[in-house]
């Protein structure tokens, strides 16, 4: 009597371990069903309304047919960059004195505010580049937005660039400073050099964040229905039209979201495929 | 002092392996050794290395700078209102009468719903990813999710409002009002738009982080953990529910909250599908609004100190609840990963 009840017992808790280990696989297939029904929907549905004018035409005013995303195309190019030209040196420079020179308690500060900073919901950063450029320049501006956007990447930047530095093997570091050179031209001239693949990943992956970033260009960038007019004036975005387009009433609009959205979604998505195979090809 | 110095380094020498190192580079920053020779490429490093700490300094320096910044600009709000803006409901520009109540409510709300959907599926997908999926499958797996992170929040929004949200109306909405109706949580007409629709995005923008981050907390966990319970005569789920998840507890706890934070802050997504509409209410069906969502949609046209300040107000109050959140979270996952071997 008593084995039987052990058996009975068993087979519940076989049943249970695969009754859950069964859970734990559908979660999994969840996860990719959700982006592979996301990815596929955008993908099938944005490019039959992508044609050759939506890439070469500005945008129209409501009322007349056509007219492309042009200028937002090239508004979000601009704007990332500016991002990624602002940010560059400041979360370079962090990454390098976390690896290199902060000692042990200065790094864990640095590196825990930066995890904090990195934390900080875009909008909030939105609102603060609007405090500090927009408000007391009187307009809103592509600088503004390029700040806003750097503001978001340099934690980014700042921790990949650590961890690329820290997987030069100390062997390297130390070959060069037993020439005789000094430190810090070891870390120009061979640390940051042997890393190179990791921060150039880190940084791509962070350009193709702030790519795709809406909510601190709202109230920065604005917008734009005359082009591109320097870094002092509102500047159209590619995230920022799809928003506006999506929410407008008009299907011809909401046409060109959808296209706006794939354009983008082939962009972000495609630097982040390319970046981490090229870098995992490397690193094996 | 040079020599006392000396000593302990060799002692140190003699004893740690590992501390060798870093005492000889601190000898050469210091320029200790052979300072004589090079006193141009002492000036070079001293330079260099304040250089990277000043950079450093900025980027802690900006985390500042938001909390100042917002405060100052939200002072017209705050002395006109006081604590009552966190009590009242009212969103009036005209009579220029702020309060933020529902806005809480709406993030909060929108944040446990996600927490909800996200978690079970987060530690689901964790545990395969991390514990029972061969190694040709855990790569591309985790990568999938990688890409599901990348997706701007924007697109998410888009497809949300053109897919999700006539699929929440109808069938979802229509089938828990006639089941469930009787849950003041599931009354009301099937709007579509609302606090439903918004929670599921949010699940689905949160669990690539949470999932991330658990999976990195369940490998942390040793072996042998696993081979004492297997050698107790356990079941597969018995090791991972009774020794492994239990040993990384604060890890999921920790990937747990800094969802949470993604949730609360996340703006665009949730403005798209919320419905913005300024309301306390029990319904999930019903539209509302979110801080982040409320801030996106109202900001670029407001107008005056009381209602800019109003705003401002509202962002510092998500700024203060994420800070907290992330800071409980980042503790957390610290924590446990400390414990791992490195």
């Amino acid at each position: 009597m008593r084995i039987v009840t052990a058996n009975t017992s068993n087979l519940r808790r076989k049943w249970m371990s695969g009754l859950m280990l069964a859970f734990c696989g559908l979660a999994a297939a969840i996860c990719v069903l959700i982006l592979a029904v996301i990815l596929g929907y955008i993908l099938v549905h944005g490019i039959s309304f992508i044609n050759l004018d939506f890439i070469t035409q500005a945008s129209r005013p409501v009322g007349e047919a056509g007219g492309g995303m042009r200028d937002e195309i090239f508004g979000t190019l601009i704007l990332s960059a500016l991002g990624t030209v602002l940010a560059l040196p400041i979360g370079l420079m962090a990454g390098v004195f976390l690896a290199e020179f902060a000692g042990p308690k200065a790094a864990a500060v640095v590196r825990f505010l930066a995890d904090v900073l990195a934390g900080v919901p875009s909008i909030v950063v939105g609102v603060f580049a609007y405090a500090i450029l927009v408000r007391p320049m009187h307009s809103y501006s592509a600088l503004s937005a390029g700040v806003a956007l750097a503001i978001i990447m340099i934690p980014i930047v700042a921790r990949t660039a650590e961890e690329a530095l820290r997987l030069v093997p100390s062997s390297m570091r130390e070959a060069a400073l037993a020439l005789g050179v000094t430190r810090w031209r070891a870390v120009v001239g061979v640390i940051i050099p042997g890393a190179m693949t990791g921060i150039v990943t880190g940084v791509m992956l962070a350009f193709a964040r702030i790519a795709g970033e809406t909510a601190p260009l709202i109230f920065t960038a604005l917008g734009s229905a005359f082009g591109v007019q320097g870094l002092f004036k509102p500047i159209g975005a590619l995230p920022l039209q799809i928003y506006r387009y999506a929410l407008s009433p008009y299907a011809d609009w909401q046409q060109q979201a959808w296209a706006g959205a794939f354009l983008l979604i082939v962009l972000v998505l495609g630097i982040n495929i390319v970046v981490r195979w090229v870098s995992s090809r490397k690193f094996r | 002092m040079v020599e006392t110095a000396a000593l302990f380094s060799i002692w140190d020498v003699i004893k740690y392996d590992a501390k060798c190192a870093e005492l000889r580079d601190n000898l050469l920053s210091n320029n200790v050794v052979g300072s004589k020779k090079e006193g141009a490429g002492r000036y070079g490093d001293r330079i260099f290395s304040n250089l990277t700490l000043i950079f450093s300094l900025l980027m802690v320096a900006i985390l500042a700078a938001l909390v100042i910044v917002l405060y100052l600009d939200a002072l017209p709000a705050i002395n006109k209102f006081g604590f009552s803006f966190f009590t009242s409901t009212d969103w009036d520009p005209v009579k220029e009468i702020f309060g933020a109540l529902p806005a809480i409510y709406g993030t909060l709300l929108s944040a446990a719903i996600s927490l909800i959907i996200a978690v079970p599926i987060s530690l689901g997908a964790a545990v395969f990813l991390s514990e029972l999926s061969p190694a040709w499958l855990s790569r591309p797996g985790s990568f999938l999710i990688e890409l599901l992170a990348a997706i701007p929040s924007v697109i998410i929004g888009l497809w949300g409002l053109f897919v999700l949200v006539p699929f929440v109306r109808n069938p979802v909405e229509s089938w828990l009002g006639a089941n469930l109706g009787f849950l003041p949580l599931f009354q009301g007409p099937p709007f579509g738009v609302g606090f439903l629709s918004a929670g599921v995005i949010l699940a689905i923008m949160i669990i690539p982080i949470i999932t991330a981050v658990s999976r990195d907390a369940i490998r942390a966990v040793p072996d042998s953990q696993r081979e004492a319970m297997l050698a107790l005569g356990a079941t597969r789920w018995e090791v991972i529910s009774r020794a492994v998840l239990p040993y990384c507890r604060s890890g999921l706890i920790g990937a747990t909250i800094l969802g949470l934070g993604r949730a609360l802050g996340e703006t665009m997504a949730v403005t798209m599908v919320i419905g913005n509409s300024y309301a306390l209410t029990a319904s999930l069906f019903s539209p509302g609004v979110t801080i982040a969502s409320k801030v996106a949609s109202e900001f670029s046209e407001a107008s005056g100190d009381v209602f800019i300040g109003s705003l401002v107000a509202l962002a510092l109050v998500l700024l203060v609840i994420t800070l907290v959140v992330n800071i409980i979270a980042r503790l957390l996952v610290w924590r446990m990963t400390e414990m791992r071997p490195t």
